[in-house]
């Protein structure tokens, strides 16, 4: 079983063309919504027995999300995708716009629908050059089909979606620091709220959807939000793409059950390269706590099983880590991440994470003290929590969880001022 | 990241007055420009100093960001600070190929350091720098978001995936 959602074409001859997706059912749910003009309740009522969480990380329960819009006030209102990719380990989004752009054009015109958007923005990050150019061929195959634009399909209802690009900066895959940048500014997240369903892109009620989440609902409403459901376990429905990285044997985009045993999709990346041990998991991408592999061993690849291992599943971006790797390296590669791409605008982050990238950094290099292991939790917990939005969480959790996990490793090189694997 | 020295008064006007931004590149900007509403031009400036960049050898001056600026109908500041801001763009000249390899997680456990020492040894520059001839600019990077095919890099618009010293040679090679 894998597959079966966002990556259900990809074993089809040149599944981005209109004719491909359409051979597979692409494009049957807008028609049929359009034709019978299906009541927004509806189509929220069938992605909520579905499960659908958000699976750019925050994993918030999008039917629930679609629902704040406030679809019946009089003036524009807009979706946004965010395919703004860029969370260290997380590589899906880009496979999602290379190999199947329709599924998220069908899904975003859906959603439009359904939010009372007629206006949508695909947001790709600067560096996607070849897939900016597949999701652009595939709108102008769906605009000459009469599947986009102004009374589409002769339904009375206007839906014109645009292509947007980014110019490198992690922040911008924060919601609100995405519509900043959308409308021209710096990626400096927004206070919330108000939240973008009241106050989003140009001030106008805005949904902001995860590519893979928006790629998801036409497959969701096509076979119906209880299949979505049982593919995976109760609170968490539905399938996953799984970016199966670091050493393994074969690194690739895994699209499996939610549930499916860690070991398993270890298994299916062909286990552990060269015959290694496996030594550490982070489960969900560079800002969720890192796992030791009797952990990670032992858990499922969903939320609550995830989370009940002491990590989160983020956006499903597994990066594995034999023993040879030094945590310590690891770590300090990450916290430099955070320094350089915290936005500045809250104080925490922005001298925060300076501090923790160069007191890692100086014990990788063999210069630390013994009082620095303490610093870091401490300056890890005063970012936490005291920031307008998650990049501040996110430079923390790694820190305090390698420390927790990996704290004699850091302790070897405060007092031998050398690494414990490899010398 | 360092601005240009802003220009002295006076200067402003005049350079504007020659415009130095295409007929070609503000036809691409007009695109862009039509897909947001008619009071948010300034929705256009990321990917319009992406065109004014690329038609100046991949890099920003401040007479190019003061055009474009009065073109949009928005302050100079606010173009200056958003491209100050975003990695991608340039505010000194760059090399005819520009090598952005990525260095973060994913890429590191695979071995992207050895891709950055090849490159720095092969070229006899550091990271940020420039070849004498002109040809290439290496640049250290965070995660492009292709780390199954790590370690990679960007070589002005194409990914180039698992990287070795041997296959990245053979890329360069290729490139006039």
């Amino acid at each position: 079983m894998a597959n079966e959602v966002c990556f259900s074409t990809l074993h089809l001859k040149k599944p981005w063309t209109l004719s491909t997706y359409e051979s597979a059912g692409g494009y049957k749910v807008w028609k049929r919504i359009l034709k019978e003009k299906t009541s927004p309740e509806e189509i929220i009522s069938e992605l909520k027995t579905s499960a659908l969480r958000g699976r750019g990380g925050a994993g918030f329960p999008t039917g629930l999300k679609w629902s704040f819009m406030p679809r019946n006030t009089p003036g524009q209102k807009y979706i946004v995708c965010n395919s703004d990719e860029g969370e260290p380990g997380t590589c899906k989004d880009r496979d999602i716009l290379r190999y199947n752009p329709h599924a998220l054009i069908e899904g975003m015109a859906i959603a439009g629908y359904t939010i009372g958007a007629t206006v949508g923005y695909n947001y790709m990050r600067g560096e996607f050059y070849e897939p900016f150019d597949r999701f652009e061929a595939a709108l102008k195959e769906a605009y000459k089909a009469g599947l986009l634009g102004k009374n589409v399909l002769n339904s009375k209802i206007d839906f014109d979606l645009y292509s947007h690009i980014g110019a490198g900066a992690y922040i911008c895959g924060e919601e609100t620091a995405l519509l900043e940048s959308l409308e021209g500014k710096k990626g400096q997240p927004r206070f919330k709220p108000p939240f973008p369903a009241s106050y989003g892109l140009f001030g106008r009620p805005t949904t902001i959807n995860n590519t893979e989440t928006l790629a998801s609902v036409p497959y969701i409403l096509d076979k119906g939000g209880k299949w979505f459901a049982d593919l995976g376990k109760p609170n968490n429905g539905g399938s996953k793409i799984f970016c199966m990285t670091g050493h393994v044997k074969n690194p690739g985009n895994y699209e499996v059950p939610m549930g499916t045993p860690f070991a398993e999709l270890l298994a299916m990346a062909g286990g552990m390269r060269d015959g290694k041990k496996l030594k550490a998991v982070i489960p969900g991408g560079s800002s969720t706590p890192v796992l030791p592999a009797a952990l990670a061993m032992g858990m499922n690849m969903d939320y609550d099983s995830i989370a009940k291992a002491g990590s989160m599943l983020g956006a499903g971006s597994v990066i594995v880590m034999d023993e040879t790797t030094c945590m310590v390296k690891a770590l300090a590669r990450l916290s430099y991440f955070y320094y350089e791409e915290s936005c500045g605008q809250c104080t925490p982050c922005r001298e925060g994470t300076g501090w923790l990238s160069r007191v890692v950094n100086r014990i990788e290099k063999g210069k630390g003290r013994q009082e620095d292991l303490d610093l870091l939790v401490d300056v890890a917990n005063k970012i936490g929590g005291r920031t307008i939005c998650g990049l501040g969480d996110a430079a923390a959790m790694p820190v305090t969880s390698f420390l927790e996990h990996f704290r004699d490793e850091f302790q070897f090189h405060v007092d031998h001022q050398r690494c414990l694997v490899g010398g | 990241m360092a601005i240009d020295a802003v220009e002295q008064k006076g200067g402003l006007a005049e350079s504007t007055q020659a415009k130095l931004i295409s007929k070609g590149s503000y036809a691409a900007i007009d695109k862009w420009i039509a897909k947001y509403p008619a009071e948010n031009r300034q929705a256009a400036l990321i990917p319009a100093l992406h065109i004014v960049q690329d038609a100046n050898k991949g890099f920003l001056t401040t007479t190019l960001m003061d055009e474009l600026a009065h073109y949009l109908g928005i302050p100079e500041i606010a173009v200056y600070e958003v491209a100050s801001f975003y990695s991608m763009f340039e505010h000194k000249p760059v090399g005819r190929h520009k090598i952005s390899v990525c260095t973060n997680i994913s890429c590191m456990l695979l071995g992207s350091e050895e891709i950055v020492e090849h490159l720095k040894k092969k070229f006899g520059i550091k990271l940020g720098q420039t070849t004498a001839d002109g040809k290439f600019t290496i640049k250290e990077v965070e995660c492009l978001g292709a780390c199954v095919g790590a370690p990679m890099c960007l070589i002005d618009r194409d990914y180039h995936e698992h990287l070795t010293p041997e296959k990245i040679d053979a890329i360069l090679e290729k490139l006039d």
